[in-house]
Protein backbone atom coordinates (compact mmCIF):
# COMPACT_ATOMS: atom_id res chain seq x y z
CA UNK A 1 0.00 0.00 0.00
CA UNK A 2 1.37 3.33 -1.00
CA UNK A 3 1.92 5.74 2.51
CA UNK A 4 -0.34 8.31 1.60
CA UNK A 5 -3.08 5.85 0.60
CA UNK A 6 -2.33 4.33 4.00
CA UNK A 7 -2.57 7.69 5.98
CA UNK A 8 -5.87 8.40 3.95
CA UNK A 9 -7.69 5.48 4.62
CA UNK A 10 -6.96 5.24 8.42
CA UNK A 11 -10.17 4.88 10.14
CA UNK A 12 -9.51 7.36 13.15
CA UNK A 13 -11.54 10.01 13.94
CA UNK A 14 -9.59 13.09 12.55
CA UNK A 15 -11.04 16.69 12.10
CA UNK A 16 -10.75 18.71 9.30
CA UNK A 17 -7.18 19.76 10.07
CA UNK A 18 -5.98 16.15 9.76
CA UNK A 19 -5.43 15.76 13.53
CA UNK A 20 -7.19 13.27 16.31
CA UNK A 21 -8.43 13.64 19.80
CA UNK A 22 -4.97 12.72 21.14
CA UNK A 23 -2.56 14.52 18.54
CA UNK A 24 -2.05 12.28 16.03
CA UNK A 25 -1.67 14.74 12.86
CA UNK A 26 -2.35 13.08 9.32
CA UNK A 27 0.47 15.68 7.69
CA UNK A 28 3.33 14.39 10.13
CA UNK A 29 1.78 10.75 9.40
CA UNK A 30 2.47 11.24 6.03
CA UNK A 31 5.99 12.51 6.26
CA UNK A 32 7.05 9.82 9.57
CA UNK A 33 5.48 6.83 6.96
CA UNK A 34 7.43 7.83 3.95
CA UNK A 35 11.06 7.61 5.49
CA UNK A 36 10.25 4.96 7.83
CA UNK A 37 8.24 3.08 5.04
CA UNK A 38 11.15 3.56 2.76
CA UNK A 39 13.51 2.20 5.67
CA UNK A 40 10.80 -0.77 6.25
CA UNK A 41 11.00 -1.89 2.52
CA UNK A 42 14.56 -0.87 1.26
CA UNK A 43 17.11 -0.58 4.56
CA UNK A 44 15.25 -3.13 6.60
CA UNK A 45 14.01 -5.20 4.19
CA UNK A 46 11.52 -5.97 6.88
CA UNK A 47 9.49 -9.50 6.75
CA UNK A 48 6.44 -9.72 8.18
CA UNK A 49 4.44 -12.89 9.16
CA UNK A 50 0.89 -13.55 10.29
CA UNK A 51 -0.57 -9.87 10.06
CA UNK A 52 -3.83 -11.01 9.47
CA UNK A 53 -3.98 -12.00 13.08
CA UNK A 54 -3.86 -8.12 14.02
CA UNK A 55 -7.89 -7.81 14.36
CA UNK A 56 -8.83 -5.39 11.29
CA UNK A 57 -11.21 -3.17 13.89
CA UNK A 58 -11.58 -2.66 17.21
CA UNK A 59 -9.57 -2.66 20.64
CA UNK A 60 -6.47 -4.79 20.44
CA UNK A 61 -3.31 -4.95 22.01
CA UNK A 62 0.09 -6.19 20.46
CA UNK A 63 2.65 -7.06 22.84
CA UNK A 64 5.92 -8.15 21.80
CA UNK A 65 9.86 -8.20 22.49
CA UNK A 66 12.26 -4.93 22.11
CA UNK A 67 15.03 -5.70 19.80
CA UNK A 68 17.82 -3.63 19.35
CA UNK A 69 19.15 -0.48 21.60
CA UNK A 70 16.89 1.65 20.08
CA UNK A 71 13.14 2.15 19.22
CA UNK A 72 13.73 0.43 15.56
CA UNK A 73 11.25 -2.63 16.61
CA UNK A 74 8.51 -0.20 17.57
CA UNK A 75 8.58 1.69 14.59
CA UNK A 76 8.46 -1.28 12.03
CA UNK A 77 5.65 -2.64 13.70
CA UNK A 78 3.79 0.50 13.63
CA UNK A 79 4.77 0.60 9.37
CA UNK A 80 3.91 -2.99 9.38
CA UNK A 81 0.08 -2.35 10.61
CA UNK A 82 -0.19 0.20 7.95
CA UNK A 83 1.57 -1.42 4.88
CA UNK A 84 0.84 -4.44 5.45
CA UNK A 85 -2.78 -4.58 6.69
CA UNK A 86 -6.24 -3.75 4.84
CA UNK A 87 -7.30 -1.06 6.01
CA UNK A 88 -4.38 0.34 7.81
CA UNK A 89 -4.24 0.60 11.50
CA UNK A 90 -2.59 2.93 13.58
CA UNK A 91 -0.58 1.20 16.47
CA UNK A 92 -0.45 3.31 19.24
CA UNK A 93 2.75 2.62 21.39
CA UNK A 94 3.43 3.61 24.88
CA UNK A 95 6.74 5.79 24.72
CA UNK A 96 8.74 5.90 27.41
CA UNK A 97 8.14 8.89 29.79
CA UNK A 98 11.45 10.16 28.92
CA UNK A 99 10.56 10.90 25.59
CA UNK A 100 7.60 13.48 26.60
CA UNK A 101 10.57 15.66 28.27
CA UNK A 102 12.66 15.92 24.81
CA UNK A 103 12.10 18.50 22.40
CA UNK A 104 11.40 17.51 18.90
CA UNK A 105 11.01 14.03 19.77
CA UNK A 106 8.20 14.65 22.13
CA UNK A 107 6.57 16.26 19.73
CA UNK A 108 6.88 13.66 16.76
CA UNK A 109 6.21 10.99 19.22
CA UNK A 110 2.71 12.39 19.88
CA UNK A 111 1.86 13.26 16.11
CA UNK A 112 2.49 10.04 15.34
CA UNK A 113 -0.09 8.14 17.36
CA UNK A 114 2.77 7.57 19.93
CA UNK A 115 1.79 8.71 23.21
CA UNK A 116 3.58 8.58 26.86
CA UNK A 117 3.62 5.35 28.42
CA UNK A 118 1.41 6.10 31.15
CA UNK A 119 -1.89 3.71 32.50
CA UNK A 120 -4.08 6.17 32.05
CA UNK A 121 -3.13 6.67 28.25
CA UNK A 122 -3.20 2.42 27.60
CA UNK A 123 -6.75 2.54 29.11
CA UNK A 124 -8.27 5.46 27.16
CA UNK A 125 -6.91 4.27 23.86
CA UNK A 126 -8.52 0.48 24.14
CA UNK A 127 -11.71 1.87 25.26
CA UNK A 128 -11.85 4.32 22.37
CA UNK A 129 -11.19 0.62 20.26
CA UNK A 130 -7.45 1.61 19.51
CA UNK A 131 -4.24 -0.34 18.75
CA UNK A 132 -2.14 -0.96 21.23
CA UNK A 133 1.53 -1.60 21.18
CA UNK A 134 3.22 -2.45 24.14
CA UNK A 135 6.91 -3.74 25.14
CA UNK A 136 6.15 -5.38 28.76
CA UNK A 137 10.11 -5.64 28.68
CA UNK A 138 10.78 -1.51 29.28
CA UNK A 139 13.61 0.07 28.92
CA UNK A 140 15.17 -3.23 29.94
CA UNK A 141 14.33 -4.58 27.08
CA UNK A 142 16.27 -1.90 24.68
CA UNK A 143 19.07 -2.07 27.07
CA UNK A 144 19.94 -6.09 25.76
CA UNK A 145 23.39 -6.46 24.42
CA UNK A 146 24.15 -7.58 21.16
CA UNK A 147 24.73 -11.28 22.70
CA UNK A 148 21.55 -10.74 24.23
CA UNK A 149 19.13 -10.61 21.35
CA UNK A 150 17.21 -13.49 21.42
CA UNK A 151 16.57 -13.30 25.12
CA UNK A 152 13.68 -11.80 26.80
CA UNK A 153 13.84 -10.11 30.42
CA UNK A 154 11.38 -9.99 32.85
CA UNK A 155 8.03 -8.63 31.87
CA UNK A 156 5.38 -6.36 34.25
CA UNK A 157 2.24 -7.56 34.34
CA UNK A 158 0.54 -3.93 34.32
CA UNK A 159 -0.76 -4.58 30.50
CA UNK A 160 -2.12 -8.24 31.70
CA UNK A 161 -4.52 -6.51 34.31
CA UNK A 162 -5.30 -3.80 31.49
CA UNK A 163 -6.17 -6.53 29.28
CA UNK A 164 -8.37 -8.52 31.61
CA UNK A 165 -9.83 -4.96 32.59
CA UNK A 166 -10.96 -3.99 29.09
CA UNK A 167 -11.49 -7.31 27.77
CA UNK A 168 -9.15 -6.28 24.89
CA UNK A 169 -7.51 -9.70 22.80
CA UNK A 170 -3.91 -9.53 23.26
CA UNK A 171 -1.92 -10.25 19.85
CA UNK A 172 1.88 -11.52 20.77
CA UNK A 173 4.47 -10.51 18.04
CA UNK A 174 8.17 -11.10 18.22
CA UNK A 175 10.78 -9.20 16.24
CA UNK A 176 13.81 -10.38 15.04
CA UNK A 177 16.79 -8.47 13.61
CA UNK A 178 16.92 -5.43 15.82
CA UNK A 179 19.98 -6.74 17.40
CA UNK A 180 21.95 -6.68 14.40
CA UNK A 181 20.90 -3.52 13.05
CA UNK A 182 22.01 -1.87 15.98
CA UNK A 183 24.31 -4.24 18.23
CA UNK A 184 24.85 -2.84 21.56
CA UNK A 185 27.77 -3.56 23.54
CA UNK A 186 27.68 -1.48 26.14
CA UNK A 187 25.04 0.93 27.80
CA UNK A 188 26.68 4.17 29.32
CA UNK A 189 24.26 5.09 32.10
CA UNK A 190 26.20 8.02 33.70
CA UNK A 191 26.18 10.04 30.25
CA UNK A 192 22.35 8.77 28.93
CA UNK A 193 21.07 10.50 32.53
CA UNK A 194 23.09 13.38 31.79
CA UNK A 195 21.64 13.61 28.51
CA UNK A 196 18.23 12.92 30.03
CA UNK A 197 17.71 9.40 28.93
CA UNK A 198 17.55 5.92 30.60
CA UNK A 199 21.02 4.67 29.23
CA UNK A 200 22.81 5.65 25.75
CA UNK A 201 23.83 2.01 23.85
CA UNK A 202 27.36 2.31 22.22
CA UNK A 203 28.04 0.34 19.22
CA UNK A 204 31.28 -1.55 18.78
CA UNK A 205 31.05 0.88 15.25
CA UNK A 206 31.19 4.25 17.11
CA UNK A 207 28.04 6.12 14.94
CA UNK A 208 24.91 5.18 16.92
CA UNK A 209 22.80 4.62 13.57
CA UNK A 210 21.41 1.52 12.49
CA UNK A 211 22.94 -1.10 10.47
CA UNK A 212 20.91 -2.56 7.06
CA UNK A 213 20.14 -5.83 8.98
CA UNK A 214 17.14 -7.42 7.94
CA UNK A 215 14.65 -7.48 10.22
CA UNK A 216 11.65 -9.94 11.06
CA UNK A 217 7.98 -9.00 12.58
CA UNK A 218 6.02 -12.06 13.78
CA UNK A 219 2.48 -12.24 15.07
CA UNK A 220 0.62 -14.86 16.90
CA UNK A 221 -3.04 -15.79 16.91
CA UNK A 222 -5.14 -13.10 19.24
CA UNK A 223 -5.07 -14.71 23.18
CA UNK A 224 -8.33 -13.72 25.08
CA UNK A 225 -8.18 -14.19 28.65
CA UNK A 226 -11.30 -13.63 31.27
CA UNK A 227 -11.33 -11.73 34.20
CA UNK A 228 -11.88 -8.23 35.42
CA UNK A 229 -8.04 -7.11 36.18
CA UNK A 230 -8.25 -7.48 39.67
CA UNK A 231 -6.74 -11.16 40.31
CA UNK A 232 -4.30 -12.12 42.45
CA UNK A 233 -0.85 -11.61 41.21
CA UNK A 234 -0.16 -15.39 40.96
CA UNK A 235 -3.04 -15.45 38.70
CA UNK A 236 -2.25 -12.47 36.22
CA UNK A 237 1.55 -14.17 36.40
CA UNK A 238 0.26 -17.09 35.12
CA UNK A 239 -1.11 -15.30 32.22
CA UNK A 240 1.70 -12.94 31.24
CA UNK A 241 3.53 -16.35 31.59
CA UNK A 242 1.40 -17.46 28.91
CA UNK A 243 1.95 -14.56 26.35
CA UNK A 244 5.86 -14.62 27.45
CA UNK A 245 6.35 -18.22 26.08
CA UNK A 246 4.43 -17.62 23.57
CA UNK A 247 6.98 -15.02 21.96
CA UNK A 248 9.81 -16.98 22.85
CA UNK A 249 8.49 -19.53 20.81
CA UNK A 250 8.30 -17.24 17.84
CA UNK A 251 11.57 -16.14 18.99
CA UNK A 252 12.93 -19.29 18.95
CA UNK A 253 11.93 -20.39 15.98
CA UNK A 254 12.69 -17.55 13.79
CA UNK A 255 16.39 -17.37 15.21
CA UNK A 256 16.18 -21.51 14.19
CA UNK A 257 15.08 -20.43 10.71
CA UNK A 258 17.56 -17.14 10.83
CA UNK A 259 20.64 -19.21 12.06
CA UNK A 260 20.05 -21.65 9.07
CA UNK A 261 19.34 -18.94 6.47
CA UNK A 262 22.75 -17.39 7.50
CA UNK A 263 24.85 -20.39 7.58
CA UNK A 264 24.76 -20.21 11.40
CA UNK A 265 26.64 -16.89 11.63
CA UNK A 266 23.65 -15.46 12.80
CA UNK B 1 -28.24 40.59 38.05
CA UNK B 2 -24.28 40.93 38.63
CA UNK B 3 -22.02 42.26 41.03
CA UNK B 4 -18.36 43.59 39.99
CA UNK B 5 -16.04 45.69 41.46
CA UNK B 6 -15.15 47.17 37.78
CA UNK B 7 -17.78 49.66 36.62
CA UNK B 8 -20.50 47.89 33.60
CA UNK B 9 -21.66 51.48 32.25
CA UNK B 10 -24.91 50.43 30.26
CA UNK B 11 -25.44 46.99 31.71
CA UNK B 12 -28.53 44.83 30.78
CA UNK B 13 -28.88 43.84 33.74
CA UNK B 14 -29.41 44.88 37.38
CA UNK B 15 -25.66 45.40 38.50
CA UNK B 16 -24.05 45.97 41.72
CA UNK B 17 -20.67 48.28 41.35
CA UNK B 18 -19.59 46.64 44.82
CA UNK B 19 -16.34 44.90 45.84
CA UNK B 20 -17.33 41.05 46.51
CA UNK B 21 -15.49 41.33 50.05
CA UNK B 22 -17.39 44.17 51.45
CA UNK B 23 -19.90 44.86 53.34
CA UNK B 24 -22.17 46.28 50.34
CA UNK B 25 -21.82 42.66 48.49
CA UNK B 26 -23.25 40.91 51.93
CA UNK B 27 -26.22 43.61 51.68
CA UNK B 28 -27.28 42.53 48.01
CA UNK B 29 -27.47 38.93 48.78
CA UNK B 30 -29.57 40.02 52.03
CA UNK B 31 -32.10 42.06 50.11
CA UNK B 32 -32.36 39.97 46.24
CA UNK B 33 -32.07 36.73 47.98
CA UNK B 34 -30.83 35.02 45.10
CA UNK B 35 -31.57 31.52 44.58
CA UNK B 36 -28.61 30.66 42.77
CA UNK B 37 -24.95 31.99 42.17
CA UNK B 38 -22.32 31.90 39.38
CA UNK B 39 -18.76 32.74 41.18
CA UNK B 40 -16.90 33.79 38.15
CA UNK B 41 -14.60 36.71 40.11
CA UNK B 42 -11.31 35.05 40.22
CA UNK B 43 -8.14 35.98 38.67
CA UNK B 44 -5.94 34.20 36.40
CA UNK B 45 -3.44 36.51 35.46
CA UNK B 46 -0.31 36.41 36.79
CA UNK B 47 0.10 40.09 36.26
CA UNK B 48 -1.50 40.70 39.19
CA UNK B 49 0.40 40.93 42.10
CA UNK B 50 0.35 37.70 44.53
CA UNK B 51 -1.29 39.42 47.84
CA UNK B 52 -3.89 40.47 45.50
CA UNK B 53 -4.72 37.88 43.69
CA UNK B 54 -4.80 36.03 46.87
CA UNK B 55 -6.88 38.26 48.57
CA UNK B 56 -9.15 37.96 45.08
CA UNK B 57 -9.14 34.63 44.47
CA UNK B 58 -9.81 33.01 48.11
CA UNK B 59 -11.25 35.94 49.98
CA UNK B 60 -13.55 36.36 47.24
CA UNK B 61 -14.73 33.31 46.83
CA UNK B 62 -14.67 32.66 51.00
CA UNK B 63 -17.15 35.53 50.70
CA UNK B 64 -19.62 34.16 48.08
CA UNK B 65 -20.17 30.55 49.65
CA UNK B 66 -20.37 33.02 53.04
CA UNK B 67 -22.89 34.65 51.79
CA UNK B 68 -24.64 32.27 49.75
CA UNK B 69 -25.10 29.44 53.05
CA UNK B 70 -26.60 32.86 55.37
CA UNK B 71 -28.62 33.71 52.52
CA UNK B 72 -30.31 30.27 51.59
CA UNK B 73 -28.99 30.44 47.67
CA UNK B 74 -29.84 26.74 46.75
CA UNK B 75 -27.10 26.29 43.91
CA UNK B 76 -23.50 27.90 43.64
CA UNK B 77 -21.56 27.56 40.99
CA UNK B 78 -17.86 28.42 41.02
CA UNK B 79 -15.89 28.65 37.36
CA UNK B 80 -12.60 27.24 37.68
CA UNK B 81 -9.77 26.43 35.09
CA UNK B 82 -8.32 23.51 33.88
CA UNK B 83 -5.03 24.59 34.31
CA UNK B 84 -6.34 22.96 38.05
CA UNK B 85 -4.41 19.73 36.82
CA UNK B 86 -1.09 21.82 35.70
CA UNK B 87 1.09 20.77 32.70
CA UNK B 88 3.80 18.60 32.89
CA UNK B 89 5.83 15.96 30.58
CA UNK B 90 4.00 13.25 33.04
CA UNK B 91 1.07 14.20 33.21
CA UNK B 92 -2.35 12.64 31.02
CA UNK B 93 -4.16 13.72 28.80
CA UNK B 94 -7.96 14.06 29.68
CA UNK B 95 -7.48 14.80 33.10
CA UNK B 96 -10.50 13.54 35.23
CA UNK B 97 -11.81 15.47 37.85
CA UNK B 98 -10.27 12.97 40.86
CA UNK B 99 -6.89 13.93 40.07
CA UNK B 100 -5.02 16.12 42.19
CA UNK B 101 -3.19 19.06 41.49
CA UNK B 102 0.11 18.48 40.16
CA UNK B 103 3.04 20.42 39.04
CA UNK B 104 2.44 23.19 41.60
CA UNK B 105 6.12 23.21 42.19
CA UNK B 106 6.72 24.20 38.90
CA UNK B 107 4.19 26.84 38.71
CA UNK B 108 3.28 28.44 42.56
CA UNK B 109 1.93 30.98 41.16
CA UNK B 110 -1.30 28.95 40.33
CA UNK B 111 -1.13 27.81 43.87
CA UNK B 112 -4.49 30.66 44.95
CA UNK B 113 -6.61 29.65 42.23
CA UNK B 114 -5.88 25.69 43.26
CA UNK B 115 -6.90 26.38 46.64
CA UNK B 116 -9.73 28.76 45.69
CA UNK B 117 -11.04 25.05 43.50
CA UNK B 118 -10.20 23.04 46.45
CA UNK B 119 -12.17 25.49 48.65
CA UNK B 120 -15.44 25.84 46.68
CA UNK B 121 -15.66 21.61 46.69
CA UNK B 122 -15.87 22.12 50.26
CA UNK B 123 -19.24 23.43 50.24
CA UNK B 124 -20.29 19.99 49.20
CA UNK B 125 -19.76 18.65 52.40
CA UNK B 126 -20.00 21.41 54.44
CA UNK B 127 -23.15 22.88 53.13
CA UNK B 128 -25.09 20.19 52.07
CA UNK B 129 -28.52 21.99 52.11
CA UNK B 130 -27.17 24.19 48.93
CA UNK B 131 -25.98 22.33 45.95
CA UNK B 132 -22.60 23.28 45.06
CA UNK B 133 -21.01 22.64 41.00
CA UNK B 134 -16.77 23.66 40.93
CA UNK B 135 -16.36 23.76 36.83
CA UNK B 136 -13.04 23.01 36.10
CA UNK B 137 -13.54 25.05 32.53
CA UNK B 138 -10.70 25.21 29.52
CA UNK B 139 -9.39 28.01 27.82
CA UNK B 140 -12.03 29.98 25.83
CA UNK B 141 -11.74 31.51 22.54
CA UNK B 142 -13.75 34.19 21.07
CA UNK B 143 -15.40 37.49 19.65
CA UNK B 144 -14.41 39.00 23.06
CA UNK B 145 -10.47 38.44 23.10
CA UNK B 146 -10.68 38.01 26.68
CA UNK B 147 -9.10 35.12 28.25
CA UNK B 148 -5.81 33.40 28.86
CA UNK B 149 -5.00 32.18 25.22
CA UNK B 150 -6.83 34.93 23.45
CA UNK B 151 -4.57 37.46 25.24
CA UNK B 152 -1.23 34.97 24.22
CA UNK B 153 -2.35 35.22 20.68
CA UNK B 154 -3.53 38.45 20.07
CA UNK B 155 0.05 39.62 18.26
CA UNK B 156 0.74 38.95 15.04
CA UNK B 157 4.01 36.93 16.55
CA UNK B 158 3.33 34.01 19.18
CA UNK B 159 6.14 32.44 20.83
CA UNK B 160 6.53 28.68 21.04
CA UNK B 161 8.90 26.46 22.90
CA UNK B 162 11.20 25.09 20.27
CA UNK B 163 10.67 21.19 19.80
CA UNK B 164 7.01 21.20 22.15
CA UNK B 165 4.17 21.46 20.54
CA UNK B 166 1.67 20.76 23.43
CA UNK B 167 -2.43 20.16 22.36
CA UNK B 168 -3.96 23.10 23.50
CA UNK B 169 -7.94 22.69 24.61
CA UNK B 170 -10.12 25.59 24.23
CA UNK B 171 -14.32 26.62 23.47
CA UNK B 172 -16.12 29.26 22.23
CA UNK B 173 -17.35 32.20 24.83
CA UNK B 174 -20.69 31.00 23.87
CA UNK B 175 -20.52 27.34 24.32
CA UNK B 176 -18.95 28.54 28.17
CA UNK B 177 -22.60 30.41 28.69
CA UNK B 178 -23.96 27.81 27.05
CA UNK B 179 -22.36 25.24 29.79
CA UNK B 180 -23.05 27.87 32.35
CA UNK B 181 -27.05 27.47 31.55
CA UNK B 182 -26.66 23.84 31.48
CA UNK B 183 -25.52 24.15 34.92
CA UNK B 184 -27.97 26.30 36.04
CA UNK B 185 -30.81 24.17 34.83
CA UNK B 186 -29.70 20.58 35.78
CA UNK B 187 -28.16 21.40 39.00
CA UNK B 188 -25.44 18.94 38.99
CA UNK B 189 -23.42 18.29 42.38
CA UNK B 190 -19.78 17.79 42.12
CA UNK B 191 -16.82 18.88 40.69
CA UNK B 192 -17.09 18.50 36.62
CA UNK B 193 -14.31 19.46 34.06
CA UNK B 194 -16.09 21.41 31.12
CA UNK B 195 -14.25 20.85 28.01
CA UNK B 196 -16.10 21.52 24.23
CA UNK B 197 -14.33 20.51 20.76
CA UNK B 198 -10.79 18.10 20.58
CA UNK B 199 -7.51 19.60 21.32
CA UNK B 200 -5.64 21.21 18.60
CA UNK B 201 -1.10 21.63 18.36
CA UNK B 202 -0.16 24.90 19.62
CA UNK B 203 1.46 25.69 16.42
CA UNK B 204 -1.69 24.77 14.91
CA UNK B 205 -3.85 27.31 16.64
CA UNK B 206 -1.64 29.86 16.57
CA UNK B 207 -1.31 29.42 12.59
CA UNK B 208 -5.39 28.92 12.17
CA UNK B 209 -5.29 32.25 13.83
CA UNK B 210 -3.51 33.80 11.03
CA UNK B 211 -1.19 34.48 13.72
CA UNK B 212 3.40 33.17 12.75
CA UNK B 213 4.19 30.74 15.48
CA UNK B 214 7.66 31.61 16.48
CA UNK B 215 10.17 28.44 17.80
CA UNK B 216 12.94 30.19 20.00
CA UNK B 217 14.65 28.05 22.64
CA UNK B 218 13.46 27.76 26.69
CA UNK B 219 15.62 30.10 27.60
CA UNK B 220 15.13 32.45 25.16
CA UNK B 221 11.56 32.93 25.92
CA UNK B 222 12.84 32.92 29.64
CA UNK B 223 14.95 35.88 28.89
CA UNK B 224 12.46 37.79 26.78
CA UNK B 225 9.67 37.35 28.86
CA UNK B 226 8.26 40.85 29.71
CA UNK B 227 10.32 42.60 27.06
CA UNK B 228 9.36 43.27 22.99
CA UNK B 229 5.58 43.36 23.81
CA UNK B 230 5.77 39.90 25.57
CA UNK B 231 3.61 39.10 28.91
CA UNK B 232 5.99 38.92 32.14
CA UNK B 233 5.23 35.64 33.22
CA UNK B 234 6.94 33.41 35.91
CA UNK B 235 9.24 30.71 33.88
CA UNK B 236 7.18 28.26 35.79
CA UNK B 237 4.42 29.33 33.09
CA UNK B 238 6.51 27.85 30.41
CA UNK B 239 5.82 24.58 31.56
CA UNK B 240 2.46 25.34 29.42
CA UNK B 241 3.62 26.27 26.63
CA UNK B 242 5.66 23.20 26.79
CA UNK B 243 3.20 20.38 28.00
CA UNK B 244 -0.74 19.97 27.54
CA UNK B 245 -3.28 20.55 29.70
CA UNK B 246 -6.48 18.77 28.59
CA UNK B 247 -9.22 17.66 30.37
CA UNK B 248 -12.42 15.20 30.13
CA UNK B 249 -15.44 16.53 30.07
CA UNK B 250 -17.47 13.23 29.68
CA UNK B 251 -19.14 13.09 33.28
CA UNK B 252 -19.91 17.06 32.67
CA UNK B 253 -21.47 16.12 29.15
CA UNK B 254 -23.13 13.17 31.29
CA UNK B 255 -24.42 15.64 34.14
CA UNK B 256 -26.21 17.86 31.81
CA UNK B 257 -26.71 17.16 28.42
CA UNK B 258 -23.80 19.54 27.53
CA UNK B 259 -22.77 19.40 23.73
CA UNK B 260 -20.64 22.41 22.40
CA UNK B 261 -22.06 24.05 19.37
CA UNK B 262 -18.64 25.28 17.93
CA UNK B 263 -16.04 23.53 17.24
CA UNK B 264 -12.49 23.85 17.30
CA UNK B 265 -11.88 25.44 13.65
CA UNK B 266 -15.30 27.64 13.92
CA UNK B 267 -13.99 28.30 17.93
CA UNK B 268 -10.99 29.93 16.47
CA UNK B 269 -12.70 31.67 12.95
CA UNK B 270 -14.68 33.72 16.00
CA UNK B 271 -11.54 35.14 16.89
CA UNK B 272 -9.92 35.93 14.06
CA UNK B 273 -12.79 37.64 12.17
CA UNK B 274 -12.52 39.99 15.19
CA UNK B 275 -9.00 40.06 16.13
CA UNK B 276 -7.53 39.86 12.05
CA UNK B 277 -3.39 40.28 11.89
CA UNK B 278 -3.44 43.93 11.35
Amino acid sequence: MLVRDAVDRLEIPFDALGVDRYGASKPHLRIALGILGALYRHYFSVETRGIEHVPARGRAMLVGNHSGGIAIDAAMVVVACMLEMNPPRLAQGMAERFISRLPFLSEWAVRGGQLPGLPEHAERLLEDERLLMVFPEGARGTAKLFHERYSLVDFGSGFMRLALKTKAPIVPFAVLGGGEAFPTVANAYKVGRALGLPYLPIVAYGVPLPLPAKIEIEFAPPMRFAGTGNEDDGIVFDHVREVKETIARMLAGAERHRRGENGGAG
Amino acid sequence: MGIDRRPWPDAPIEFHEVDLRKRAAEEVFRKTRPQAVVHMATVTSVAVPGEERHRINLGGTRAVFDHSRAYGVEHCIFVGRHTFYGAGPDSPLFHTEDEPPMELSRFPELADLVAADLYAATALWRTPQMTTSVLRVCYTLGPSGDGTLARFLRGKRVPMSLGFDPLFQFMHEDDVVAALMATLDKRPRGVFNVAGPQPLPLSTVVRQAGRIPVHLPEIVIAGLLGRFGLPKLPTGALSHVKYPVVADGRAFREATGFMHAYDEIATIRAFREVFPVG
